[in-house]
C-alpha cells in the first residue's frame, strides 16, 4: 500500500477530503460503510466512515454528521464542492457493511451492515450521484483507501487479500 | 460526552468492581480449564473515543479472535472475549487437546472449540455479574470471528453511537505468569444500563 506521509486518515464516524497525490484511508470497517466521492477531472476525493444508517435515531446533543449515512454524504459532497469539484462529474464507490456476527433470530441491530449500505444508496440517489462500484456485505472486515490521483479504491481484508475497484 | 454528572470517581470505582467480579470468576473458570493459575490485571474503566477502543488491542487493523455476546435482560450490553491469534492457538492446544494447531486458518472443529471456551468464560463473567447486582442478564448465543479488531469491536459501539462519539469500556486482562497476555474481556454496557447497575448496587445515579 502507500507511504504514510501522503495518507489522510479517516476515523470511525469521521470524514475527510484530499487531492492529487493524497491517499485517503479508513481502517477496520465492519458493519460501517466506507463511502468515497471522486471528481476525476480535478482529482479530488473524499471519504466518509459511516457508522449508522440514519440521524433520526440520534439522541446526542451535538450531532456528529459524519456518523450517519443521511447526513455524512451531503456533507462530504459540500466539502468537495468547496474544494472546487464539479457537481455533475462526481462519482461514488463504497465498501463495507458486512455482517460479522450472525445470530439466530437476527435482531435489527445485528443487521446494521446491510442497513448502512441501503441507507448510503438512498442518500446517493437523493443527491443524484452515480455509484460506480461497491464491495459490500459478507462477514469480514475491510480496510479501504482511495488514491486521489486515479480514483481507484483499494480494499484489503484478512482472508481475501487486496481488491481494486 | 459526560456520562455521569455526580460522584464520577465513585461510579468508576463501582464499575471497576463490576469488571473485577465478572472477570475474576471467568479467570477462575479459565484456570480450572487450564489447570494452572491465571492472574488478572486491575480492571480499567474508561470513557474512550471509538478509535481508542480498537487501540486497546493493538489498533483497528490488528487481527484478533473475538467471541461476542449480546447481553440481554435488565442491563443490556455487549461483551467481548478477545484473544490474539497466538493466544487462541495456545488455548486450543492446551484445553481442547488439539495438539497440532496449524499456522493456517483454523478448521471448523478448532473454531467451534474456541467458541465454546469463550462461551464458558463469558457465561461465568455474566452469571457472577448477575448475582452481584441481582439483575437479570442473559447472553445471546455467542458468535466467533477472526478479523480486524476495528471491524469486530464496532459492533459493541452501536448503542453508544446513537448518543455520542465515545463509549464506556470495562476492560480486564488475563495474565499468565509475568505478563503474557492470555485474553481480554471488554464489557460495554448500553448507556441505558448504567442507572440500573448503580441502583441495584445502592449507588444513587443522579
Amino acid at each position: 500500500m502507500i507511504e504514510e506521509q501522503s495518507v489522510i486518515k479517516v476515523g470511525m464516524a469521521d470524514l475527510n477530503v484530499g487531492s492529487y497525490d493524497k491517499v485517503i484511508r479508513t481502517t477496520g470497517l465492519g458493519s460501517c460503510v466506507g463511502l468515497t466521492l471522486y471528481d476525476p477531472g480535478k482529482k479530488l476525493g473524499g471519504m466518509a466512515h459511516v457508522m449508522l444508517p440514519s440521524s433520526e435515531i440520534a439522541r446526542e446533543g451535538k450531532l456528529n454528521i459524519a456518523k450517519f449515512a443521511d447526513t455524512a454524504i451531503p456533507e462530504l459532497l459540500s466539502r468537495l464542492l468547496n474544494l472546487g469539484a464539479i457537481r455533475n462529474r462526481i462519482v461514488a464507490k463504497m465498501a463495507g457493511g458486512s455482517q460479522m456476527f450472525a445470530f439466530a433470530g437476527g435482531n435489527d441491530t445485528m443487521r446494521i451492515g446491510p442497513r448502512n449500505v441501503e441507507s448510503c444508496k438512498r442518500a446517493l440517489e437523493n443527491l443524484n450521484i452515480p455509484l460506480l462500484a461497491e464491495d459490500t456485505g459478507g462477514s469480514y472486515g475491510r480496510t479501504i483507501e482511495i488514491a486521489c490521483s486515479t480514483g481507484l479504491l483499494y480494499i484489503r481484508s484478512v482472508q481475501k487479500g487486496i481488491k481494486e475497484l | 460526552m459526560e456520562l455521569f454528572k455526580n460522584q464520577k470517581d465513585l461510579k468508576m470505582d463501582v464499575l471497576k468492581e463490576v469488571g473485577n467480579i465478572g472477570a475474576g470468576n471467568a479467570a477462575t473458570a479459565l484456570s480450572q480449564l487450564l489447570n494452572k493459575p491465571i492472574d488478572m490485571a486491575v480492571p480499567k474503566v474508561q470513557l474512550l473515543g471509538f478509535e481508542e477502543i480498537a487501540e486497546k488491542v493493538g489498533g483497528a487493523e490488528e487481527v484478533v479472535f473475538a467471541v461476542f455476546l449480546r447481553v440481554e435482560g435488565d442491563a443490556p450490553g455487549n461483551l467481548f472475549f478477545i484473544l490474539s491469534p497466538d493466544a487462541a492457538r495456545s488455548l486450543l492446544s492446551r484445553i481442547a487437546g488439539i495438539s497440532e494447531v496449524s499456522d493456517e486458518e483454523l478448521n471448523e472443529m478448532e473454531l467451534s472449540a474456541l467458541n465454546e471456551i469463550g462461551n464458558i468464560l463469558a457465561g461465568s463473567y455474566l452469571s457472577s455479574l448477575a448475582d452481584f447486582t441481582s439483575l437479570s442478564m442473559y447472553p445471546t448465543v455467542p458468535a466467533l470471528a477472526m478479523d480486524m479488531a476495528g471491524a469486530i469491536l464496532s459492533y459493541g459501539l452501536l448503542q453508544f453511537g446513537q448518543m455520542g462519539d465515545d463509549a464506556l469500556l470495562i476492560d480486564t486482562t488475563f495474565l499468565e505468569g509475568q505478563n503474557e497476555i492470555e485474553g481480554q474481556f471488554f464489557l460495554i454496557p448500553d448507556p441505558e444500563s448504567f442507572p440500573k447497575i448503580f441502583n441495584s448496587l445502592g449507588v444513587p445515579f443522579e
